[in-house]
């Protein structure tokens, strides 16, 4: 337990101490901040149904900040060890190759997690200055978090699983952008293709992170995520264990 | 401390090493030679549990480096061959870092950064950026490292490599040093190095062990004949004629150099006739500047085992 919190306070810092977490950080907060503009801006215009974290949630920005984090978290991880060959240093210590993959898939979880954080306070201050409350109630604001935890920890598997492919960061970006948005584009089959089959449409409505979030927004919470995505990211973190032990018995 | 049986590793159908056997025994210093690409590096990685062999096994203090991984990987301190560390940390934090991935904690992990940090001399650049680090500080940090939970053993592989001849005299005192409490298996090109540091040398050539014994009975079974150097004023005599009289000396070629005869004589293997080329020269006279019998070195040795034509 002792050394999980090791390699994990180690993969934690290498995140804060280098600068792209912080032009991540950045690029995150401006598109944030476009997407509650927007939102504040739409519910000016016009009387709406919508509360502003509903409208914030299903914003494009929120989508393009949303689909674009996880290459750039998760690139790192598993391609720069084996790239400057700390993997085996790393490697020989005593150390299990599972507490290595869960202590990598963990700290960019937590970065994932820590860069919503700011976005929270959008909310509080418009209570403050707006004078009225930025949600109908506290499940609104509570479910749309929840899943970016969920749908976060899916994708970030993802990005990890991609990471452990290769030895070039940007390959590894490459191709877990690739996986991320063609998943995320899944979803919209159902809207492009004219011929609707019921099956189709059971088995894009588990990836349909756009509808997820539509109906989380509104504080309407559906089980099916919470079987869905964990169990997903579990058999990647398997997968992802598998190739991290393959490709290092074979260098 | 180190037991290795029938050690086998194919990488795509390149055999590297083939039917490995060997044992070290608890305070040894074994100096592991061979040319590139003999397969000492693929042993160290197997014995360092890095990969696993194709066949065989090998215990590192009674554990198997492959069903009982963690615990051969407690005992051991592995450098490898590239030292490749985290550029992104300084010094002090790496190796506190990398000691308690190896188990230490609170008091203990502190004495021994410091402990280790003074044995390897990098006390000086404790709180730099390892990424700005020569390479003669990142070797002592990676050797910092590989000490730094006190194991039985160490596997060193090309410690020196990169290292300028100053640097090379402090690792190989501390290498030194060290062989009084661990033990140690340490793979380097430097021949010099390994007659100096280590008891006991393994040299292997194609992933077979072509040799295993000390350093001095390795250069004594070498059949070479050996050779006599002599530097002698002769005043007229002809010393190739006198000296090819002495019973056992092969042959002889002089070279004059400012008045000095230069002789250069082969001898028979393991015979020393220098007793009798002194009497000679007492005998005419001459006037001796050096008389040495040039010994064979772990180099003819290591050339002699390795040494392909193609």
């Amino acid at each position: 337990m002792r050394r999980l919190f090791t390699l994990l306070q180690r993969e934690l810092s290498v995140f804060y101490y280098s600068p792209i977490a912080y032009i991540v950080l950045f690029f995150f907060l401006i598109l944030n901040g476009l997407s509650f503009w927007f939102a504040i801006a739409l519910l000016n215009r016009a009387p709406s149904e919508n509360t502003v974290v509903q409208v914030f949630f299903n914003s494009a920005f929120f989508w393009i900040a949303y689909l674009l984090v996880f290459p750039v978290i998760t690139m790192r991880l598993f391609a720069e060890e084996f790239k400057l060959g700390t993997i085996e240093t790393l490697m020989t210590a005593p150390v299990r190759d599972s507490e290595v993959v869960i202590s990598k898939f963990l700290a960019a979880l937590i970065f994932y997690l820590s860069l919503w954080l700011p976005s929270l306070l959008y909310f509080l201050i418009f209570s403050w200055l707006g004078n009225r409350s930025a949600i109908g109630s506290a499940g609104q604001l509570l479910a749309p978090y929840l899943l970016l935890l969920i749908m976060g920890m899916f994708n970030v598997a993802l990005g990890c699983l991609a990471s452990a492919l290769t030895s070039n960061q940007i390959v590894a970006a490459m191709i877990s952008l690739v996986l991320t948005i063609g998943i995320f584009f899944l979803t919209l089959i159902n809207y492009v293709v004219n011929v609707s089959s019921p099956l189709l449409r059971d088995i894009t409505a588990y990836v349909a992170q756009l509808d997820h979030m539509d109906s989380f927004s509104r504080g309407v919470i559906d089980s099916r995520v919470f079987i869905f995505y964990p169990s997903m990211t579990f058999l990647l973190l398997v997968i992802t264990y598998q190739i991290f032990q393959y490709r290092r018995w074979r260098t | 401390m180190i037991k290795v049986e029938q050690l086998t590793k194919k990488y795509s159908g390149v055999t590297a090493i083939s039917n490995l056997s060997f044992e070290v025994g608890k305070g040894e210093i074994v100096g592991f030679l061979g040319p590139n690409g003999a397969g000492k590096s693929t042993t160290m990685r197997i014995l360092s549990s890095f990969m696993p062999a194709t066949s065989g096994r090998a215990l590192i203090a009674g554990h198997d480096v492959f069903r009982d991984s963690l615990k051969a990987r407690m005992h051991l301190g592995y450098l490898p061959e590239s030292v490749p560390l985290y550029g992104d940390m300084r010094v002090s934090e790496y190796l506190r870092y990398r000691g308690s991935l190896k188990g230490l904690g609170g008091k203990k992990l502190r004495n021994r950064v410091n402990v280790v940090k003074e044995l390897c001399s990098v006390k000086e650049v404790e709180n730099k950026l390892i990424a700005t680090l020569s390479k003669g500080y990142r070797q002592r940090v990676g050797l910092a490292d590989a000490l730094v939970h006190d194991p039985d053993l160490l596997i060193l592989d090309e410690p020196t490599i990169g290292l300028d001849p100053n640097q090379i005299r402090q690792v190989r005192e501390l290498i030194k040093s060290l062989g009084e409490r661990h033990t140690i298996l340490l793979s380097t090109h430097i021949l010099s190095e390994v007659e100096v540091t280590c008891s006991r040398v393994i040299i292997i050539h194609r992933g077979k062990i072509e040799a295993s014994d000390t350093p001095g009975n390795l250069v004594g079974q070498l059949r070479t004949s050996g050779t006599v150097r002599l530097e002698v004023k002769t005043d007229g005599d002809d010393p190739i004629q006198l000296i090819e009289k002495i019973a056992g000396v092969k042959g002889v070629i002089a070279t004059v150099e400012d008045g000095w005869q230069r002789c250069s004589i082969r001898i028979e293997a393991k015979s020393d006739l220098r007793e009798d080329i002194f009497r000679l020269a007492v005998e005419r006279r001459w006037t001796v500047r050096e008389l040495t019998q040039e010994r064979a070195t772990l180099e003819d040795v290591f050339v002699e085992l390795t040494h392909t034509d193609d």
